[in-house]
């Protein structure tokens, strides 16, 4: 059950690929859910597909992790076909989707062993295996109570540690943060990472928080309407979208206008809190020509806005919306 | 590909017996309603119903085992939704495991809940006077007998519990199933009833696996009731078993 094959398509010399995607196509009646999607996560990389609610991106994950087939296109997990070989796939692979998979009627210590038994661990290291993610994830006290007990935040810790059982190579977490309190999110940021920095683990996860692709994210692909409408690091992806601006307060409607016409179209104004909005990249030269070219002392106050993911998302997804309609 | 079926059956069976041992609950909702009528039908409507039988326990119990199964299924499709709702039904299908395994793990869950249930409204019904001089081998074909009739039922409840989108909805199927053996030989004779009533009586299924399972306890030559009996039970399970697996495999491959 360990996986020996280097021979993934798209190699570069070093680094393998994990995931390896082209063409992807799934319709549900009749309708493209997928309209053709390639991407390549390489291996021992956190790889963050975001996107709106109905983009797909829970149904691309199913169709990496073997749960649902592609009707078009090539999909490779750890070198292995999904297709054809759905079993050696699934032998490397771990899986946690939007909901906790746990069993509410088992204690969580029952619940990993289940998991050991169905990896097929010999029982001395299905055991071991068992306390080990307990202590790990913080549920050695709770270890032998009924999981309908346990809080969201600890459902959601048990369905990771369930995940883990067998040490999968390659990761799959469909929002796995969703219903979490920060405290929650940031405790499974920091397993997650711990994962890929000591034994290499590839994740590929969804996301509607961009603030967490953001954090934890070598690679963002943004999904939208079922098409990978951007991809890139996530300094990438924000030099790519001009978000950033600095906002003008006015203290009078005149000086407002005064100012607006210095812009000629350029700027946005907003009569009803007397805020001009000026495209910049926000540099202390790009600042000083703007104020240069207005009445400073019509102004009350200056604010600078760098751009970030939510720019980015909002800019993509919205106009591949105005596309569709 | 299946060269860990039988292992794999084993661990989630043992994960589904867990669940009935800590719900015990569900068996004794399923046996109520049996219990019930036995207690109803054999005190209070009994006096007024000449079964030609000499104690009416004995002719009633047959159609209350079916009763029992019948309430008992529902429970075999609420458990199949809980997992399909809960997610850990894909969990399954995601892990390096022979995949039917979580359905036969399924089924022989229910096979077991409903023996139990089956179980103990045979004690309830001895301790209220049922007494049958029937010999192990027909003891053995009753049990044959009502093991092939949960498989029947257990195969369609695992359609709504494939299928099913609400928990309310998940065990309606069940209802008509719990209500067919009153319109059969259960109750009273067939041969009380009017016309058309009787003609559906006596041709539903339920009146031939009551007639044998009855002929059987009352050491009677069985005649063609149990071949009847076992063609209606091996029938429904086929049809049943084959637009289950469609159902399946649609689920597990959309």
């Amino acid at each position: 059950m360990t996986m020996t094959s280097g021979e993934p398509g798209g190699t570069s010399v070093g680094v393998r690929t994990a995931i390896e995607v082209s063409g992807v196509r799934k319709y549900f009646g009749g309708q493209a859910v997928l309209g053709g999607v390639d991407l390549s996560v390489p291996e021992g990389s956190v790889f963050a597909l975001l996107g709106p609610n109905g983009a797909g991106k829970t149904t691309l994950v199913r169709i990496l992790a073997t749960l649902s087939a592609a009707d078009t296109g090539v999909v490779r997990v750890a070198g292995h076909d999904v297709a054809r070989e759905p079993m050696a796939v699934r032998a490397v692979i771990g899986v946690t989707g939007q909901f906790s998979a746990v069993d509410a009627y088992l204690t969580a210590e029952e619940n990993l062993r289940l998991m050991a038994d169905l990896c097929h661990l010999p029982t001395r290291q299905g055991r071991a295996r068992s306390a080990e993610l307990l202590r790990t994830f913080d549920l050695g006290g709770a270890g032998r109570k009924p999981v309908f007990a346990f809080s969201g935040g600890m459902q959601r810790r048990l369905d990771l540690a369930m995940t883990l059982m067998a040490s999968p190579r390659v990761i799959f977490l469909d929002e796995p943060t969703t219903g979490l309190d920060p405290r929650g999110r940031r405790t499974m940021w920091d397993i997650i990472l711990r994962l890929v920095r000591d034994e290499a683990v590839t994740i590929f996860l969804t996301t509607q928080y961009l603030e967490e692709a953001d954090q934890i994210a070598d690679q963002i692909a943004v999904l939208d309407h079922g098409a990978i409408v951007a991809r890139g690091t996530p300094a990438e992806l924000k030099q790519r979208i001009p978000g950033g601006h600095a906002l003008l307060t006015f203290s009078s409607r005149t000086a407002l206008h005064a100012a607006a016409g210095q812009f000629s179209g350029m700027a946005t104004t907003n009569d009803e809190d007397l805020s001009l909005q000026i495209p910049g990249d926000g540099s202390a030269r790009s600042l000083q020509d703007m104020l240069s070219r207005i009445d400073v002392d019509g102004v009350r106050h200056v604010t600078l806005h760098r751009p970030d993911l939510d720019d980015v998302f909002l800019a993509l997804t919205s106009q591949s919306g105005k596309a569709q309609s | 590909m299946t060269n860990h079926f039988f292992g794999d059956t084993a661990v989630l069976l043992g994960r589904s017996l867990r669940h009935i041992s800590r719900s015990l609950d569900t068996i004794i909702t399923t046996t109520f309603m049996p219990i019930a009528f036995l207690l109803l039908f054999v005190y209070v409507f009994g006096g007024a119903i000449r079964s030609g039988a000499h104690s009416y326990v004995d002719y009633l119990l047959p159609g209350v085992l079916l009763i029992t199964i019948a309430s008992g299924i529902s429970y075999t499709a609420f458990r199949l939704f809980l997992d399909m709702k809960s997610g850990i039904f894909e969990r399954f299908q995601s892990m390096p495991i022979a995949r039917s395994s979580v359905l036969w793990a399924h089924v022989l869950t229910s096979l077991v809940a409903n023996l139990i249930s089956v179980g103990v409204v045979v004690v309830v019904a001895v301790l209220i006077g049922f007494r049958s001089g029937a010999g192990v081998l027909a003891w053995l074909a009753v049990a044959g007998i009502l093991i092939l009739f949960t498989l029947a039922l257990t195969w369609i409840a695992v359609i709504p519990g494939l299928t099913a989108k609400s928990a309310d909805g998940v065990s309606a199927f069940s209802y008509p199933l719990i209500f067919l053996p009153f319109i059969s030989s259960a109750f009273v004779p067939t041969d009380t009833m009017p016309g058309p009533v009787r003609a559906f009586a006596e041709y539903q299924p339920t009146t031939s696996i009551v007639n044998a399972i009855r002929d059987l306890f009352t050491q009677k030559p069985v005649g063609t009731d149990i071949w009847i009996a076992l063609a209606w039970c091996v029938g429904i399970l086929i049809v049943a078993y084959i637009f289950a697996m469609v159902v399946y495999r649609r689920r597990i491959s959309s």
